[in-house]
């Protein structure tokens, strides 16, 4: 069942990729999200049924390269199931947008095809993505990291026509580079230390990574804390975090059912997903972890206030999503996993469904997407309109203070601020609130805007503006079901009933009971691997292989066995017991950070317009610093791209043209012919000019062998 | 003088035996109107006595106190040569004829010229090594004024006697500097007196002026001064037939000397080979390039191939001598199927020698226009493509014997010359509309191109076991 959930995506996006001209572009259409529906049902089965226990599945044998050896499998635990539901439901649900979405499109002609490609790219997305979630190994996740990378690239470039697309779409892939060299150095030294790949050899080693000492750049690092940061830095770059941010709010050139899928709910979740999948390993990088929480944190505040001011409705929402992710490494960083995944699972409703209500905003408003033109909207597209209210009371966080009910942001966030109180330190906390006080305002800001108020802008947009059709509306409505109950279903799961929590992800209940048990196991892995390092050592210098015995014995007598679980938290790790003792003030702050967002929203956008714009003149440096995000562009610019583009240049002027180039056309064209003509005079046709050269030639020979040769 | 002498220069007495009947068949009968008939059986009888060469294997025979050598080096050296003049032979007929060329003597003065560089390969002595040697240039200088109705063909002819006079005469001062010194013309007794450490400077000298009589007869730089003369002036099928057998012979007998003679004193003239070997790639690389005569064009081509051969000489080791002769036996293909090509070369059946009329010659022929492209290619070296084999083993050889310097030096010189081998690709696939040369016509030259062609492909297969004969003819050279 696994494998059709995995390969279903794969055959929709290499028929409807390849064989549209023989199935029709219809056929394509129908194809993709006919095989999404169905991985997407089967992903609930799984999820549903699912029991705790992780089971590994191998596809086939992949790699078999010295030591390196792994096979293409599955790993099913609890972790690849919610990443599982989350991207097959949202993407058969974007897919099914899209079939009313992609149905006209200005930026094509009529003669050109390109609903076909656009399902294909996205089944493809949705398979790479799968292929990340469900991997057993990181090279296999690594592939599906870039397999998805490829798909965003594709997508955010879809509009190819548009100049800015395509320079979103590089951006994207290059910011993303940077980050996965951080990740690709990771798995090297994980490889180096532990000579596997796979997760559970890598789990059990640990403990041992933690006492390693690694030297790398200009010193020596604990080889936790270094292997997990660069680990991390690949995160940072796919779920925006700070400093490797700066492709997401470009990357919603792209079309918005691109964005809702790519880049709120599934992908930009990876390096979240990441950090999770790598618990083991996180619990031993105490510093690490202290620097995602940072880090974290920062995002969520830097991304918050930059939403505050933006004015194309899906940039709000692309830095709220940014914003958003900042939260969830904060849950991470914290050591609650749980938590950060199951604000990755609520989140992806409510922002995916945010992102349809926008994309269903305008295509009612024929692609017009800055907020200043909009307004009223809320008679002429009533659905959409509640629709985005649900999304936004989801992520402001609306439900009914200590107590359990409430929308589904409203019991993730509250969890990761309670988290962050308990274990994330003071300066995540306040962060998060007043994170959590912007998010109120820019979103409610985007409803006032968007759906209050008097028509602004071009009238004939106003007046044409009609409701989406129902292949896009029911989508938004399946979402609302997700963003206003999945946070009350599984809220004592993912974090609130201990037990439940233990069962859910399948960790076992004492750890010291694991302990005892993984140092049985560990005599008879020793012993294995005894008889391993024999065999490869025979060659060898005996006492080498002794030595080497000694280490390898002692190693293994540690690393025991991968711990159980689709997660894993250190004995000593209490945040989650923390987080429910904390204060009655810490549970209540997100609330009323989230009400004092509202009011400001209501009074500075339906009480008295004029209010903003007299702010901004009142601030205009701090305006204007906002409104051009922190100036990370234009600072990145000056760093980085101007020197890159200067380099570029001379190596491409100095370097190839007049260095390689010239060197080559002179050669070819100046001293070859130069020779040339040389001998052709000396070839002048006269028997004794012949004749000379042969003496001459001889007289020389003679004369070198004379002084140089060997004669006595 | 016994039977087991006669037995072992055998093909030799027979070919001479051939010759002379050939001529006085001839002069009896109809004279010039035999003459295509003597052509064709020469070329068989060459053949004949290849098999037979080839077949008798055996053990290896010193035969008139050492004067004559028969061993498995001569006979590799012996088909290759002639294989080659008879397939030389084959393609010329035809231009001959056309031309009222033709004479009954041509095919023995060939068949003479060939006795003598059996005798060259086979050589076991000085004189036998001069015998053999000016038997050859006789005949040589005849065939290359052989036109003697032609200004250009009698002055190749004159250039070629004058110069190779001085070079006989340099060899044959080089020949009495080593019997002064070493007291003997006996190679082995040479060899004896030449051992490492302790050869004098008059022997020294000897051996100078021997390797230049000899880097004469391969146009080695800087002897190399009348091979495009003569190339230019001598009758193309002549060209043809002194590109290919006498440059074999000539590198056979190079072998012969520097490794029967002097294999004591490596050190000594692997050197000098070295440096003319050098010379000669990039003189004739850089010079081939102003050249738009086909003619003279592959004069230097060979000056070239033959630097490359005697970098396989210059290894000093067996590799080396193998090398060469993989080499050599692929050079005289590579010779032979594009000779074929440019005895067919004609506009309003005059022949054309410049290779700016190749213009698009796909057009009129793309078979033969792609067989010379792939005999270009592999004359170039580029694989995978014969000839580049040919200079794999003499570069592997090179460098495995240390002169890593001299096979760079290789390198960079084939990739010079890879440039006027392409630019005649280029001429005939995407030159400029100009004046079409002849549509071809059915003839031997015609098939040799093809053939030729064909076989700078097939033949990298397993270059039909040449590169093991060549291996123990080495063996049986350098012991």
């Amino acid at each position: 069942m696994t494998s059709i959930i995995l390969f279903a995506p794969l055959l929709g996006a290499l028929i409807a990729g390849f064989g549209w001209r023989i199935i029709g572009e219809k056929g394509a259409q129908y194809l993709t999200t006919g095989l999404l529906l169905l991985a997407a049902l089967l992903s609930w089965i799984t999820f549903l049924s699912f029991n705790g226990t992780t089971q590994h599945i191998e596809i086939l044998r992949w790699i078999d390269s010295g030591s390196l050896s792994t096979s293409w499998g599955i790993r099913l635990d609890r972790l690849t199931c919610i990443m599982l539901i989350v991207v097959n439901t949202v993407s058969a649900l974007v897919h099914i947008y899209s079939l009313g979405y992609m149905a006209h499109d200005e930026n094509f002609s009529d003669a050109e095809p390109y609903r076909a490609r656009f399902f294909a790219y996205l089944s493809f997305f949705t398979f790479a993505m799968l292929m990340l979630v469900t991997s057993d190994n990181l090279v296999q996740m690594f592939f599906g990291w870039e397999g998805v990378g490829v798909a965003s690239y594709l997508l955010i470039g879809f509009y190819y026509k548009k100049p800015s697309a395509n320079a979103a779409a590089m951006k994207a892939f290059v910011v993303n580079r940077v980050g996965d060299f951080g990740f690709a150095l990771g798995i090297f030294g994980l490889f180096f230390l532990t000579d596997s790949i796979k997760f559970d050899d890598i789990f059990a080693a640990a403990p041992s990574i933690a006492q390693t000492q690694l030297h790398f750049l200009w010193t020596d690092w604990n080889a936790a804390n270094l292997l997990a940061l660069l680990l991390f830095i690949g995160a940072m770059g796919k779920s925006a975090q700070l400093l490797l941010h700066t492709w997401l709010p470009d990357a919603m050139e792209g079309p918005t059912p691109v964005s809702a899928l790519i880049h709120a709910a599934t992908m930009v979740t990876a390096g979240v997903f990441l950090v999770c999948r790598m618990s083991p390993l996180m619990e031993y990088a105490p510093q690490t972890k202290q620097f995602i929480v940072y880090l974290g944190a920062t995002t969520a505040f830097f991304a918050a206030t930059v939403g505050l001011v933006q004015n194309d409705i899906k940039r709000v929402i692309a830095y709220s999503t940014c914003s958003q992710l900042g939260y969830m490494f904060v849950a991470a960083g914290s050591g609650v996993y749980g938590v950060a995944m199951f604000h990755l699972l609520t989140h992806a409703f409510f922002k995916a469904m945010l992102f349809l209500g926008a994309g269903s905003v305008i295509h009612a408003m024929h692609h017009e997407q800055d907020m200043r033109n909009y307004g009223g909207l809320r008679k002429k597209i009533p659905f959409t309109f509640w629709m985005m209210v649900i999304g936004t009371l989801a992520i402001t966080g609306v439900g009914i203070p200590l107590t359990h009910i409430g929308f589904a942001g409203f019991l993730s966030k509250d969890a990761i601020i309670e988290s962050a109180f308990a274990g994330g330190g003071s300066y995540a906390f306040w962060m998060l609130v007043v994170a959590a006080l912007f998010t109120s305002f820019y979103s409610w800001r985007l409803i006032f805007m968007t759906f209050f108020g008097e028509a602004r802008g071009d009238h004939h947009a106003h007046d044409h503006a009609h409701e989406s059709p129902m292949v896009m509306l029911v989508p938004m409505g399946v979402l609302a079901l997700g963003a206003i109950f999945s946070g009350m279903l599984w809220y004592n799961s993912f974090f609130g009933d201990h037990d439940k929590m233990n069962a859910f992800f399948g960790m076992p209940v004492h750890h010291e009971e694991t302990l005892a048990e993984g140092g049985d196991h560990a005599v008879v892995d020793s012993h294995a691997a005894q008889t391993g390092a024999e065999a490869d050592t025979v060659e060898g210098a005996a006492a080498m292989a002794q030595a080497d015995h000694a280490t390898s014995e002692a190693a293994h007598a540690v690393i025991g066995e991968a711990p159980q679980g689709a997660i894993f938290m250190a004995a000593d790790n209490t945040v989650i017991d923390d987080a429910h003792h904390s204060p009655a003030w810490v549970k209540v702050s997100p609330f009323v950070a989230m009400l004092i967002g509202l009011g400001l929203a209501y009074l500075m956008y339906i009480v008295n317009p004029t209010l903003p714009a007299r702010l901004a003149k009142n601030q205009e440096p701090l305006y204007k610093f906002l409104l051009n995000k922190w100036y990370f562009d234009e600072l990145y610019n000056f760093i980085f791209i101007r020197p890159a583009l200067a380099l570029g240049r001379f190596l491409w002027k100095k370097g190839d043209t007049a260095t390689i180039d010239g060197g080559i056309n002179g050669l070819a064209m100046g001293i070859v012919p130069f020779f040339t003509r040389l001998a052709g005079r000396a070839q002048s046709g006269y028997l004794f000019t012949y004749a000379f050269a042969m003496v001459l030639g001889i007289a020389i020979l003679i004369t070198w062998m004379s002084i140089g040769g060997g004669a006595e | 003088m016994t039977s087991a002498d006669f037995s072992a220069v055998l093909p030799e007495v027979l070919l001479a035996l051939y010759a002379m009947a050939g001529l006085l068949f001839a002069v009896y009968t109809s004279k010039d109107k035999a003459a295509p008939l003597l052509t064709w059986v020469t070329a068989g009888v060459f053949v004949v006595l290849a098999g037979i060469i080839a077949l008798s294997g055996g053990a290896d025979t010193v035969a008139f106190n050492g004067l004559f050598i028969e061993d498995a080096f001569a006979r590799f050296a012996k088909v290759t040569i002639l294989l080659s003049g008879a397939g030389v032979l084959a393609i010329s007929v035809a231009y001959l004829e056309k031309r009222d060329l033709l004479r009954f003597e041509y095919p023995v003065i060939v068949a003479l010229a060939t006795v003598g560089m059996m005798i060259m390969v086979s050589a076991g002595n000085l004189m036998t090594l001069y015998m053999g040697l000016e038997l050859m240039s006789l005949s040589l200088y005849i065939i290359a004024s052989f036109r003697r109705d032609s200004v250009k063909s009698t002055e190749a002819g004159l250039k070629y006697f004058v110069l190779g006079a001085l070079s006989s005469g340099l060899l044959l001062y080089g020949c009495s500097l080593t019997y002064g010194f070493a007291g003997t013309t006996d190679f082995a007794g040479i060899a004896s007196v030449a051992t490492e450490g302790e050869i004098s400077t008059g022997l020294l000298f000897g051996l100078v002026f021997v390797i230049t009589g000899l880097a004469f007869k391969v146009s080695a730089v800087p002897f190399h001064m009348w091979t495009p003369d003569v190339y230019e002036g001598a009758p193309t099928p002549v060209t043809a037939f002194f590109a290919t057998a006498p440059k074999v012979a000539a590198m056979g007998l190079f072998a012969r000397v520097m490794f029967d003679a002097f294999g004591n004193v490596t050190d000594q003239w692997t050197q000098v080979v070295g440096v003319i070997a050098v010379a000669s790639m990039f003189l004739g690389a850089f010079a081939a390039i102003g050249q738009y005569n086909i003619k003279r064009l592959m004069a230097y081509s060979s000056i070239v191939h033959m630097g490359f051969a005697l970098l396989g000489l210059a290894a000093g080791t067996e590799a080396g001598v193998s090398a060469m002769l993989i080499y050599m036996a692929i050079y005289v293909t590579m010779n032979i199927g594009t000779f074929a090509f440019i005895l067919t070369m004609e506009r309003d059946g005059q022949p054309i020698v410049d290779i700016r009329a190749l213009n698009l010659y796909w057009r009129n022929d793309l078979g033969r226009a792609l067989a010379v492209m792939a005999l270009m290619l592999s004359l170039a070296g580029v694989p995978p493509f014969l000839g580049f084999f040919g200079k794999f083993a003499v570069l592997e050889a090179s460098v495995n014997a240390g002169h890593i310097w001299l096979a760079t030096l290789g390198v960079i010189a084939s990739v010079v010359g890879a440039y006027y081998y392409l630019r005649i690709v280029y001429y005939m696939f995407f030159g400029a509309e100009t004046e079409a040369l002849d549509k071809p016509q059915r003839s031997v030259a015609a098939l040799a191109t093809l053939i030729g062609g064909a076989l700078m492909l097939i033949a990298v297969i397993n270059l039909f076991g040449v590169g093991d004969m060549a291996a123990t003819a080495a063996e049986s050279l350098v012991r």
